[in-house]
């Protein structure tokens, strides 16, 4: 099985429950925070207009670990970094360098989308999946 | 986190501009949301106080499960009632529990009145005052727009504000919850209003919030999450939504009707879920921790100016209580028309179900001529939507004589005008879209806030197995007892089913909260009978209570009703009460004598 990345398939189904953010704030860092997220939902225009979905969509040259210094940031092979958090200075060029702003900085660290899909597996509309990524973006 | 220190309770006082969070460990047996605001309201309600006096508070609370598990959305507000002077207590979601949560607050007090309109602003570092005066006037649209473009914290934040009608202090304006949601019943807005507070808005900053067990919490809330979505359960509030229940309860002879001079609509058909659903909904949305998404957006287009081709376009939250009370009930069939309904009150920020019946009323009053054109600027007639968008707008003005008195609620037109047989309100609020029969009725003028949700009392009656009366009253306190319950843990009413008293226990133990299903019960019989004992300090007289004739004229789905049956279920209710509240006494006297 080839590596798998994370996928926007549909932000129009977005009901704004916030059932991804908190599965990865509770699985993947341990917190109960949404801030504490890889997904972050927003509305454009409060509730009244469309919900906006920032993620890291894998990118095959990532601007963010071109612009770490410190060297915590890896290509991921099949799209994405992988942070080295004991290596990670918190300096936040990462976040500043990614061209659609998907990394949040929380207490100056990244957080890090890992393509774990568990985001995913929590929405209710499938507005995330997981593809493979023999696939189109890969 | 709730449970280290007891709660944490931010008090803030607009006279002086001065805020204060202080933990209550005293208070952990409450637990929160209903539990938690029932003491706090006890400790600072003033009953010898009016209901607009500075000194009366207005209090906020989430529980310990609130943005933590699916479907634990709500946030409980309490405060004196303007409508009816007792006990208001009215839930709202969206995403204000999860901000509140977030910003670190399990329970929010606020009293005093400010010197000038303010609007506060509140995170995890504390309150801001700030200046209200140009949003002063504004509608809740308006005020929302202007407030996300000046406040941050974009996706987790929560904006409550009032409109017109509670500035004004009409005694059934709500408060406004993320444009969507509403602390709608019982009038906290024009406390708000009495307060010169136009909005409130919390941010949930807050980020350090560590999960001690990962592990267990993790699967509790998986088997919560998947009985939620995974299941039948809770479908039915996804699909039609509560809209689904007119075509139901018309079909069963329930759906008020013109006042409920009837209890069938021969629109029904028009304006049922479902036809909303294939002609006007545009999309559904969720509160913060819920995957459900039962609120209804329909798309409602409507020209405007002179000149033809020009729109504007307004997304409405619709909901059976909505199509009931500014549709059925006023001879509407058209949908369009319910539409510029809601939306007229929405942005007034008044409580549809009250304006409804309030303008019901006095359709029939002018039918049987009780009130004249002059009196009201016009003519009311049901199935007439200009005459009824133009009352709502002489209401929100506050300029003319009938309007002012309007704006106490239908009890008091009633009672200054006649009609008292035909004004549907039970205990002075404006009674839901159920004429089901005698556990609907007794259930609201029983039930601790007089709302149908304080018991579901209408459910009931549509049960098959019919019961004796005193078997009715025992159903109608226990699921008052379990609501109490549920509702000091802030779960949605909606996924009461998924919430067994087992699943909570689990749920609560997964985050080292020890409670049992004994203690829960035991906490739904402390907060219903506290809550008793503080409408008996505002002057309530449970035997008081007027039922409208109207009630027994009109066939309900269990025929027509007897006056004598219901005055003996509301006997049994009061005596079955009265008996819990001396076994509660007993065990205090004995615990007493226990520590002496």
């Amino acid at each position: 099985m080839g590596k798998k990345l994370l996928s926007v398939r549909d932000s129009n189904r977005c009901i704004g429950c916030y059932s991804c953010m908190f599965a990865c704030a509770r699985v993947v860092h341990h917190s109960f925070s949404p801030h504490m997220s890889a997904v972050q939902v927003r509305t454009q225009g409060g509730l009244q207009g469309k919900f906006s979905v920032s993620v890291c969509r894998g990118c095959g040259e990532p601007q963010c670990e071109q612009a770490c210094a410190s060297g915590a940031l890896t290509a991921r092979s099949g799209g994405g970094v992988i942070l080295d958090v004991d290596k990670c200075s918190g300096c936040g060029s990462c976040a500043k360098a990614c061209p659609i702003g998907a990394i949040p900085l929380e207490e100056g660290l990244p957080i890090i989308c890992k393509h774990c899909g568990v985001c995913a597996q929590f929405c209710p509309h499938s507005v995330l999946g997981l593809i493979s990524c023999e696939e189109d973006l890969c | 986190m709730l449970k280290e220190q007891g709660p944490k309770v931010l008090t803030i006082d607009l006279s002086s501009e001065r805020a204060d969070a202080v933990r209550r460990p005293d208070l952990c047996h409450w637990l929160g949301g209903s539990g938690l605001a029932t003491a706090l309201l006890g400790e600072e309600i003033k009953p010898e106080k009016g209901v607009f006096s500075a000194e009366q508070p207005i209090i906020m609370t989430i529980g310990p499960m609130t943005a933590i598990y699916p479907v634990v959305t709500k946030v409980v507000a309490m405060f004196r009632s303007p409508l009816t002077g007792g006990i208001g207590e009215s839930h709202a979601g969206m995403r204000l529990g999860m901000a509140m949560r977030f910003a670190g607050y399990d329970g929010i007090v606020i009293r005093g009145k400010a010197t000038r309109p303010t609007y506060l602003v509140i995170d995890s570092t504390g309150v801001k005052f700030k200046p209200a005066g140009p949003l002063w006037g504004t509608d809740t649209e308006e005020s929302g727009r202007i407030l996300r473009e000046q406040e941050g914290g974009r996706g987790h934040r929560s904006c409550m504000r009032i409109g017109q009608a509670g500035e004004r202090l009409i005694r059934f304006a709500g408060v406004n919850v993320d444009t969507y949601r509403h602390f709608g019943r019982l009038g906290l807005g024009a406390v708000f209003g009495s307060k010169l507070l136009k909005a409130v808005v919390i941010k949930g900053d807050e980020n350090q919030s560590a999960i001690a067990n990962p592990a267990k919490f993790g699967k509790v809330y998986s088997e919560i999450y998947k009985k939620v979505t995974a299941t039948e359960t809770m479908e039915k509030y996804h699909g039609l939504g509560t809209a689904g229940n007119v075509l139901t309860l018309n079909q069963i002879k329930s759906l008020p009707t013109r006042n409920l001079q009837a209890s069938e609509f021969d629109g029904a058909g028009e304006i049922s879920g479902e036809a909303f659903a294939e002609h006007n909904l545009l999309r559904k949305l969720a509160c913060a921790g819920c995957p459900i998404g039962c609120i209804h957006l329909a798309l409602y287009r409507r020209s405007f100016g002179d000149a033809s081709q020009e729109y504007e376009f307004n997304q409405i939250a619709y909901d059976h209580e909505l199509i009931y009370a500014l549709g059925a009930l006023l001879g509407l069939s058209n949908r369009s028309d319910i539409l510029s309904l809601i939306l007229e009150v929405e942005r007034a920020g008044l409580d549809a179900m009250a304006t409804g019946v309030c303008l019901a009323w006095a359709t029939e009053a002018m039918e049987k001529g009780l009130l004249s054109e002059e009196d009201l600027l016009g003519r009311l007639s049901f199935g007439d939507v200009e005459g009824y968008l133009k009352a709502i707008r002489q209401l929100v003005q506050q300029k003319h004589p009938f309007y002012q008195a309007m704006a106490f609620g239908t009890e008091v037109l009633a009672n200054k005008y006649g009609g008292r047989d035909f004004a549907l309100t039970l205990a002075g609020n404006e009674v839901a879209g159920y004429h089901t029969g005698y556990a609907n009725i007794a259930g609201q003028a029983f039930g601790a806030r007089h709302s149908h949700l304080d018991n579901a009392g209408y459910s009931f009656d549509q049960e098959k197995e019919k019961v004796t009366i005193e078997k009715l009253a025992d159903k109608i306190i226990a699921e008052e007892i379990e609501r109490n319950a549920l509702s000091s843990l802030c779960i949605c009413f909606f996924a009461r089913k998924v919430y067994d008293f087992k699943t909570v226990v689990k749920a609560l133990n997964a985050l080292d909260f020890d409670w049992e299903e004994q203690a829960l019960k035991d906490l739904g019989t402390q907060i219903f009978l506290q809550k008793r004992i503080i409408k008996a300090r505002l002057g309530f007289d449970p035997s008081a209570i007027r039922i409208p004739r109207r009630f027994f004229q009109t066939p309900s789905f269990n025929g027509m009703l007897e006056v004598e049956s219901l005055e003996r279920l509301m006997v049994a209710l009061r005596t079955k009460t009265d008996e819990l509240m001396d076994k509660l006494e007993a065990k205090s006297r004995i615990r007493q004598n226990f520590q002496e």
